[in-house]
């Protein structure tokens, strides 16, 4: 058994800092296991949100010497351990307390997209009938875990704050699958393009880089609904033909 | 007096896993107020590692399937100790519920005719399960989820309840606290449901999560409600082993499902060895057979991978103690094999099995494309619960209701794969459904201030009890829940005795008493120390019913095994269910129930499919 440090974001929104924890370390351990240690033994207070740990979930997203990734399937073997692991909460979103954050901004924004609007079932059984392939490029979608992770490192978010203007990456894996869905019969491109904000993203792709669900998100998300947007909006033929046929 | 915000609805929900949201979306169907309270974030909960499928004889893949299989295979599985109408209710409406899914957005992989896939699986004789690749509970949780937040229902998430309340003899509401602050909530309802799925956390060695905690159990307990079958825990046969920190997280019986065998260390399949009298009719001969039954040939039978999961639990134990296990203490699970038979194997398991292939790169080093898992038993579900009637999910309190997990007489003695996420959407719905009806035909009752006081009391005594006992060690709730975990463990595991059941109770009493005394430190702000302490009492609950349940069924039956009583049935004890309640001077009391007579049209059924 080795030691090994873990410089740890305690606090709240009243203040915070890094508190330093020695703790034992063993073969196979990820980051959550070293926590949930220090936590037992240490520091029962500590504030740390977690439920699978097994990646299924998404709750225990975190920043592992300041990349964003899931505390749940970081291995310590893959971290220097010479140096202390500095493991800190989300900063795209307002702190609660320790490596909790407040993510209820993400769950307003779902709640006022339009929801999935079916067409009428092809068979008496009240079903629809979809060819696999059909449906390959939006399961991808719905591997999402909303472990918000995306959001974080989202420049449009992180550092510009646009929160009330912009509602990164993760929703517009959502709208996406929506968008896509072959039975879905909503039309969601005119939010995109305003209250959604999907221009704002300049496609650095950050959003992809970190996605515990390796989802494309730029490429088969992002980029296609922007490609929408603009056939819908800014094609000059169909806009003239709106005019015309208004 | 205490200080608390309240919150009125017609319907209280707690727990919003897969039966939670069912039975709020249901009811909400009318114009009720319905508050859903979550543990967690939302889409967070259990659901999302249910990973193979979900059970509805939709007959979509095999054409002789339908519900009186569906409904047999359940009995069978369940060693006839299921409540046979919950049976009958849940083979008939399963399909209802899944086809509902998709109206709601959910996208199950598609057969060629583009109809919902269905898959084998234990115990399952018709290829059953639909599903998508292994992350069926995600799209489940994810389209219940993204269907419930359009339906007026209030959510509370990151709320933990402590307690029902009751008024006379009617539950009136819930007592809890929210996470972020620790500041207390009092929920007033006509009527409330618990969908609090199951108790893991009471063992070491699990796939659950800290939620785990038996919080339903325990609060349908103290309310009066009736415990059935507590003894019934199923160990899933197949949870990682290594590396140690990973130990208990699933792994699908998928695996198996897509033609994975099960190998000691000699590189036997050792399941062909032992294949139980109930059985021996729908089990291949051959590898060979059981090979193409997983490859869809309809006239092969299951191999006996496919076995129900007790048994092939038991087996892997047997295996393991006789020194034919792996290097970590399971046995192999080798799915790489294939290769032999498709041309395209890496790719082609990496399609079907996502998630383990993923799960078993990131975190033990091992490309299952290419080399065996080590697997082992872990605690995984419990088939015992709260009992309810098999219609409405009322528990023998009015107004209170359960359904999921938590609730109990479908499964019986074991519970077969995928039949948990079809339980939560068909008992989900009906429990939203008929709790909806109650609050309609029933007023509010006012709520007993001065109970309310004194839970709130109790909630915050951990910030009170001195710091140590006073033998100048402290005993922190960690410390208390790992204990707990080792003996539940040790005692009241697969294998199980008069002996080590006597020891697991006073090791539990002694526990409790300590748990009175525990400790908190900090203040009420998202303190995890806090929380685990409160859950404690949960936990001691259910670990107390299971293991005195356990004493009482003298017989090795379904996922109960006693060292001490190897045969299945207690001589002229007949088919019966345990039943715990909570005795008038508060200590757990223990009776049996024989099993009611099947009717007689279900009793054809049986007699005609096996």
């Amino acid at each position: 058994m080795a030691n090994a440090t873990f410089r740890i974001w305690r606090g709240n929104a009243d203040g915070a800092e890094f508190v330093d924890y020695d703790t034992e370390v063993s073969e196979g351990m990820v980051v959550l296991d070293a926590v949930h240690r220090i936590q037992a033994e240490q520091a029962n207070d500590m504030a740390v949100r977690w439920n699978c740990k097994a990646g299924k979930c998404g709750s225990c997203s975190a920043e592992i010497n300041g990349q964003p990734k899931l505390m749940c399937m970081t291995r310590l073997n893959d971290l220097p351990l010479d140096e202390p692991v500095t493991v800190e909460p989300m900063r795209a979103f307002p702190l609660i307390k320790d490596l909790v954050t407040d993510v209820s901004w993400n769950y307003k924004v779902k709640e006022k997209m339009k929801p999935f609007t079916p067409r009428p079932p092809d068979a008496e059984d009240g079903t629809w009938r979809m060819e696999q392939e059909d449906i390959d490029h939006i399961q991808e979608f719905r591997k999402c875990i909303e472990c918000f992770l995306c959001q974080d490192v989202c420049h449009v978010l992180r550092e510009h704050d646009l929160h009330d203007e912009f509602i990164g990456p993760r929703f517009f894996v959502y709208a996406a699958s929506l968008e896509m869905h072959p039975i879905d019969t909503e039309n969601r491109l005119e939010e995109l393009k305003d209250s959604d904000g999907i221009g704002y993203c300049n496609i650095t792709k950050c959003c992809t880089k970190v996605c515990p669900e390796h989802i494309t998100i730029t490429d088969n998300a992002i980029i296609p609904l922007k490609e929408r947007v603009v056939d819908q909006f800014y094609d000059p033929i169909k806009k003239l033909f709106r005019v015309f046929s208004q | 007096m205490a200080s608390y915000e309240t919150h009125e609805y017609d319907v209280l929900i707690i727990g919003a896993g897969g039966a939670g949201l069912r039975a709020a979306i249901e009811a909400a169907v009318g114009n009720l107020k319905v508050g859903l309270i979550c543990k967690s974030l939302l889409g967070k909960a259990h659901t999302v590692m249910a990973e193979g499928g979900v059970a509805a004889a939709l007959a979509n893949v095999d054409e002789r399937d339908s519900w009186r299989v569906h409904f047999a295979d359940t009995m069978r599985g369940g060693q006839y100790l299921s409540n046979a109408r919950m049976a009958e209710l849940h083979a008939q409406e399963a399909p209802d519920r899944v086809r509902e899914l998709e109206a709601w957005g959910a996208l199950f992989d598609r057969t060629q005719e583009g109809g919902i896939l269905q898959r084998n699986f234990g115990g399952h004789q018709y290829p059953r399960l639909a599903h998508v690749g292994d992350r069926t509970g995600l799209e489940m949780i994810r389209a219940l989820q993204d269907h419930g937040i359009h339906q007026g229902i209030e959510v509370h998430m990151e709320n933990t309840v402590v307690s029902l309340l009751k008024t006379g003899e009617r539950v009136s509401g819930a007592f809890g606290y929210e996470r972020e602050k620790g500041r207390f909530k009092v929920f007033s309802a006509k009527s409330v449901v618990l969908a609090t799925g199951g108790v893991g956390k009471a063992y070491k060695i699990t796939s659950n999560s800290w939620e785990y905690t038996g919080d339903g159990h325990a609060l349908a307990y103290h309310a009066g409600a009736e415990l059935i079958d507590m003894e019934f825990v199923q160990f899933h046969p197949t949870g990682m082993v290594w590396p140690p920190s990973v130990r208990g997280i699933l792994v699908t019986e998928g695996v198996r499902g897509e033609g994975g065998t099960l190998t000691n260390s000699e590189g036997k399949r050792f399941m062909f060895d032992d294949i139980p009298e109930l059985y021996v009719n729908q089990t291949a001969d051959s590898p060979e057979e059981g090979w193409r039954y997983t490859q869809g040939d309809r006239d092969a039978r299951r191999p006996p991978e496919l076995l129900t999961r007790d048994h092939v639990a038991r087996c892997i134990v047997r295996e393991v103690q006789e020194g034919r296990g792996s290097p970590h203490g399971g046995v192999f699970l080798d799915i790489a094999w294939i290769k032999e038979k498709i041309s395209n194997a890496p790719e082609h398991i990496r399609r079907k099995l996502p998630s383990m292939y993923h799960q078993f790169k990131e975190l033990a080093d091992i490309d299952i494309t290419q080399e065996p898992m080590e697997v082992g038993p872990t605690t995984h579900y419990i088939m015992g619960g709260i009992r309810v009637d098999a219609d409405s999910q009322m528990t023998a309190v009015p107004g209170l209701f359960a359904a999921g997990e938590c609730a109990a007489g479908l499964h019986g003695a074991n519970r077969l794969g995928g039949n948990s996420l079809s339980d939560l959407l068909v008992f989900g719905k009906r429990a939203g459904e008929y709790a909806a009806q109650f609050a309609e035909e029933n007023e509010a009752v006012p709520l007993d201030e001065a109970e309310i006081d004194t839970i709130a009391a109790h909630t915050l005594k951990p910030f009170e009890n001195p710091v140590d006992d006073g033998s100048g060690e402290k005993i922190g709730p960690y410390h208390i829940q790992a204990q707990l975990q080792d003996k539940m463990q040790e005692l009241v595991g697969i294998a199980r005795s008069q002996e080590s059941l006597t020891q697991a109770l006073e090791e539990i009493q002694n526990l409790r008493q300590q748990a009175e005394d525990v400790h908190a430190v900090g203040n009420r702000e998202y303190n995890a120390g806090w929380h685990t302490a409160l859950d404690l009492d949960c936990l001691i609950t259910v670990s107390e019913s299971i293991a005195l349940a356990a004493l009482e069924r003298r017989a090795s039956i379904g996922a109960h095994s006693r060292d001490d009583y190897p045969e299945k049935e207690e001589p002229d004890a007949g088919k019966y269910n345990t039943i715990v309640k909570k005795a008038t001077d508060g200590t757990m009391e223990i009776r049996r129930q024989r099993v009611d007579e099947l009717r007689a049209d279900l009793q054809e059924i049986i007699d005609e499919i096996g």
